[in-house]
């Protein structure tokens, strides 16, 4: 292994490239020849380069006796050649390639221009930003010189950051403030910690007028922050809400509309997720399309399930709402146990789909997970077509009607069981589309309808009773209370105050938020 | 009465004793005298049974079965408690293992205090669990724990005033049916919830547990778990004789007439959410006795007692019994327990099958419950025999 390494080396270095001759001269050099090389791997313009030079600067180039060289990472040694990773044949015997002061000068200054003449602005930022870290005489000096042929308005500005920065740190307070004026509008963490030590605390500024500049400065910033704060926890809230809306959502029409108390609702979402894992285990390859098509799959499973639910056993049971109650409560057990017996009692792990993960990072506070922002919309459009099919279709119209006035929809010819049988299945459907979406959020087991029945229920009461609008609104303000709640008083707590809020609420106003009024409340 | 109605008739030579209440409950009401009759003969029984007869002998009852049929008497003395207000009222609580767990509670921290230094830590104020939280004093709430009276007196409070809260918001406001049923299982969920933190200073998700003794007594002895097992089942007794008796007055009767028509009772004139908030919070209170009883026979109470599954299933101990007749709900408690106890052990899997299919098969096919299969079948039959009988007269 370790001959194999040392010939492979020895026959690159034959094969002429600039880089690797003189990598591999380093370990054998003075400091004057050091210094030399280190120009030539420079402009070698290797893509190796500016790592390894950085590492040499860092103290993480180390050669073994054969001199060849590795760089020491986080994670283990690499290959100082091809940056793959690579296990020195002795760990211990290898030797660092030392620098001095003056070397260190000279490679900082070398990095800088490496990455400053880059032709990739990425690169051009990744220089700027790294020279950021500590900016002596020489880095301000290559900014400088930078500047007026800088094109590219991101490099620019990254430029002129670093410029101010370090003018925060000059002796002249006048220099001071200058940069501190020039800084205004710049919100990034960096500039923010550094403002606001200079304002206050051990290493304050010994010119209270720059102090003063400062605290202005990081007032600012903190109104700013402590908005997209706000922002963050208010789409915090809304991604919570918009469970809740999916979760209760059905609900919302078999308790909402049909009157018809389904405490195996929380089970009918749980079919659905796990429907969204049966789907992937079906397609391995395509987790994507397996979510996608799972949407549909879960409605079909759980409709069929609501469905053969009313049939059997909530038909029976119609104007007797607590029998109702305790005989779907008795299904949602052996629901629960049907699962566990199949998939076993242990969480199954659905994939997310690469759409599907990822953060949205919007400023340095406000950041958006995809499957946040996505199950958000998804709630949305679940809630907009459910509203579309109540309201636009003749299922819509005969499920109101016969909610409305059964005997009345029974003598205009609406064959009331089938409407019943529909209308369950859709609640049911409804369930099974949430519980795939839920299957991106949380761990899919056989409790997973348990934690959302009560939630759920609490949703479409507190929204009022047969109002889907007021399930969306409820949902979201529920979502948007706990989150709110939640830095003060901690999670469990803040689901607590607000479990407690809504039972007192529901006492002073029975019917929720938005009771139904006229024909429609004469139903129930 | 009818004694009144024939001053007139010549005086007998020969007076019967007049019956005895034992008598009178039989011919009345037979299944409350059979029941109290086999609860009497089991309370006097089995400590013959446990402490007399030698072990190893057929008839010996081993300690395990002692405890076990002591709680299945703590769970009947619930199941009663919840028929008091489903089966007569029309209350379904899908809270009330909440008044169960808090009267549990109670009697728990009293058996926390006496511990003492017996404790892992040996320190003699502070129970385990705050000196492994690094508490420096005792809780507002736990101080006079260690004494005795005031702790059953918190048996009794605690749920009592919980339900009294509780209600007296819910009945005012004319909250009934499947809403009240929603918001007590809220209610016994955020419970769960609240238990859970260690910040409540009820020992977090461990709950209380490492009981040494009541009253001095060590709980481990036999003696001991027989007095205790007589305690509850005397409780039992006395809680089913209260119950009927409530239900037997005139307070009973206003009762079972809001729970068939709760406006018509209203604009007669009878002040509704008075008698059901009394009702419930008796209800309560009888459900914390069964909870404090229950504590020191199993040993531990914890925030699992509050989980709203355990309600439900106390409510399908009382269907499956046969709501609104108090002994339905006690046969029911110690049948579905029975089965549990049994099917756990022999087929853990088929457990909740079995239960599920219970909810189902007793709402749609047995609304009245075991208890109610023998009248219908006897109601039935003797339809099917006055038809035969009209038959063939015709």
């Amino acid at each position: 292994m370790f001959c194999l390494q040392a010939g492979a080396a020895m026959a690159q270095a034959a094969a002429g490239h600039e880089f690797d001759t003189a990598v591999a001269a380093l370990p054998t050099a003075s400091y004057l020849e050091k210094e030399e090389l280190a120009g030539r791997i420079a402009r070698s313009a290797h893509p190796q380069a500016l790592t390894l030079l950085r590492g040499w600067l860092d103290g993480k180039l180390h050669a073994d006796a054969a001199g060849h060289a590795y760089l020491e990472g986080e994670g283990g040694y690499t290959d100082a050649l091809s940056g793959a990773a690579a296990t020195p044949a002795s760990p211990d015997e290898l030797e660092k390639i030392g620098t001095n002061n003056r070397l260190r000068k000279a490679l900082k200054g070398l990095l800088a221009q490496f990455g400053l003449a880059s032709a990739e602005p990425g690169m051009r930022i990744e220089a700027v930003r790294e020279m950021r870290r500590e900016l002596d005489e020489s880095a301000v000096a290559a900014l400088q010189a930078r500047l007026p042929q800088e094109t590219d308005a991101a490099v620019k500005h990254e430029i002129e950051l670093a410029l101010a920065l370090a003018g925060l740190a000059s002796e002249e307070p006048a220099q001071r403030l200058a940069a501190i004026a020039s800084l205004d509008g710049d919100r990034s963490t960096e500039v923010y910690n550094r403002l606001s030590r200079m304002a206050s605390g051990d290493e304050a500024d010994a010119d209270a007028a720059v102090r003063n500049a400062a605290g202005a400065a990081v007032r600012s910033i903190d109104s700013w922050r402590s908005f997209y704060q706000g922002v963050e926890t208010l789409f915090f809230g809304l991604s919570l809400g918009s469970v809740l809306v999916l979760a209760a959502i059905g609900l919302a029409i078999t308790f909402g509309v049909m009157g018809v108390i389904n405490m195996a609702h929380g089970e009918l979402i749980m079919l659905g997720a796990y429907t969204a894992y049966v789907m992937q285990l079906l397609m391995p390859q395509n987790t994507g399309l397996a979510l996608l098509l799972s949407i549909p799959a879960a409605f079909l499973v759980s409709g069929a399930f609501g469905v053969a639910i009313e049939r059997v056993i909530v038909r029976h049971l119609y104007g007797r709402p607590l029998e109702t109650l305790l005989a779907t409560f008795g299904l949602s057990l052996v629901l629960q146990q049907l699962v566990r017996s199949i998939f076993s009692a242990n969480n199954r792990p659905v994939a997310i789909p690469e759409f599907m993960s990822g953060v949205w990072q919007i400023n340095d506070v406000f950041s958006i997970t995809y499957n946040r922002l996505y199950i958000l919309i998804f709630a949305l459009m679940v809630f907009a077509l459910l509203l579309g099919v109540l309201k636009r279709t003749s299922l819509g119209l005969k499920v109101r009607a016969v909610s409305q006035n059964r005997g009345m929809a029974k003598a205009m010819g609406v064959r009331t069981d089938w409407v019943d049988a529909a209308t369950f299945g859709l609640g049911a459907g409804i369930a099974g589309i949430a519980g795939v979406a839920l299957s991106q959020l949380t761990n899919v087991g056989p409790n997973l309808g348990q934690a959302y029945i009560i939630d759920s229920f609490m949703v479409v009461v507190f929204g009022g009773v047969g109002n889907l609008w007021g399930t969306l609104i409820g949902g979201m303000a529920l979502g948007v209370v706990n989150k709110l709640l939640e830095p003060y008083a901690g999670a469990v707590l803040a689901k607590i105050l607000v479990l407690v809020a809504l039972i007192l609420f529901i006492q002073r106003k029975p019917r929720g938020l938005f009771p139904q009024k006229g024909r429609a409340a004469e139903g129930h | 009465m009818s004694t009144a109605a024939e001053p007139a008739a010549p005086r007998p030579a020969f007076k019967p004793a007049p019956p005895t209440p034992y008598q009178v409950m039989m011919r009345e009401d037979r299944p409350s005298g059979v029941f109290l009759t086999v609860l009497a003969i089991v309370t006097l029984l089995v400590p013959i049974l446990h402490l007399a007869v030698p072990e190893g002998h057929v008839l010996h009852l081993s300690g395990y079965t002692v405890t076990l049929i002591g709680k299945y008497m703590c769970y009947a003395l619930l199941a009663v408690a919840v028929d008091l207000i489903w089966g007569y009222c029309g209350i379904l609580s899908l809270g009330h293992t909440a008044f169960f767990a808090l009267g549990g509670y109670a009697m728990g921290m009293y058996l926390m205090r006496q511990i003492g230094t017996r404790g892992v830590y040996g320190d003699p104020v502070l129970p385990d669990f705050m000196v492994f939280l690094n508490w420096k004093e005792l809780p507002w709430f736990w101080h006079g724990m260690d004494v005795f009276p005031f702790a059953m007196l918190m048996v009794l409070f605690a749920p009592g005033l919980l339900a009294g809260v509780f209600g007296w918001l819910a009945f005012r406001s004319r909250v009934t049916g499947v809403y009240l049923s929603i918001i007590t299982q809220a209610l016994t969920y955020a419970l769960l919830l609240a238990f859970f933190r260690n910040e409540m200073g009820f020992g977090g998700n461990n709950g209380l547990t490492d009981f040494k003794d009541l009253l001095g007594f060590d709980l481990k002895h036999p003696e001991t778990r027989i007095v205790l097992f007589m305690a509850t089942a005397v409780a039992l007794g006395a809680g089913y004789f209260t119950c009927r008796a409530i239900v037997r007055s005139r307070f009973g009767r206003v009762v079972q007439a809001i729970r068939d028509a709760e406006s018509r009772a209203r604009f007669i004139g009878y002040r509704v959410e008075n008698y059901k908030l009394w009702l419930f919070t008796f209800s309560a209170m009888l459900a914390g006795v069964a909870g404090a009883l229950y504590v020191p026979q199993v040993g531990i109470i914890n925030p699992g007692e509050f989980a709203p599954i355990n309600s439900i299933e106390v409510v399908i101990w009382v269907a499956v019994g046969g709501r609104g007749t108090l002994y339905g709900a006690v046969v029911g408690a110690i049948m579905v327990n029975y089965a549990k106890t049994v099917m756990t052990d022999a087929l853990p899997d088929a457990w909740l099958y079995v239960l599920g299919a219970l909810f189902v098969v007793v709402t749609l096919f047995l609304p009245r419950g075991v208890v109610g299969l023998l009248p219908d079948l006897k109601h039935k039959l003797q339809t099917l025999r006055q038809r035969r009988a009209r038959a063939i007269s015709t």
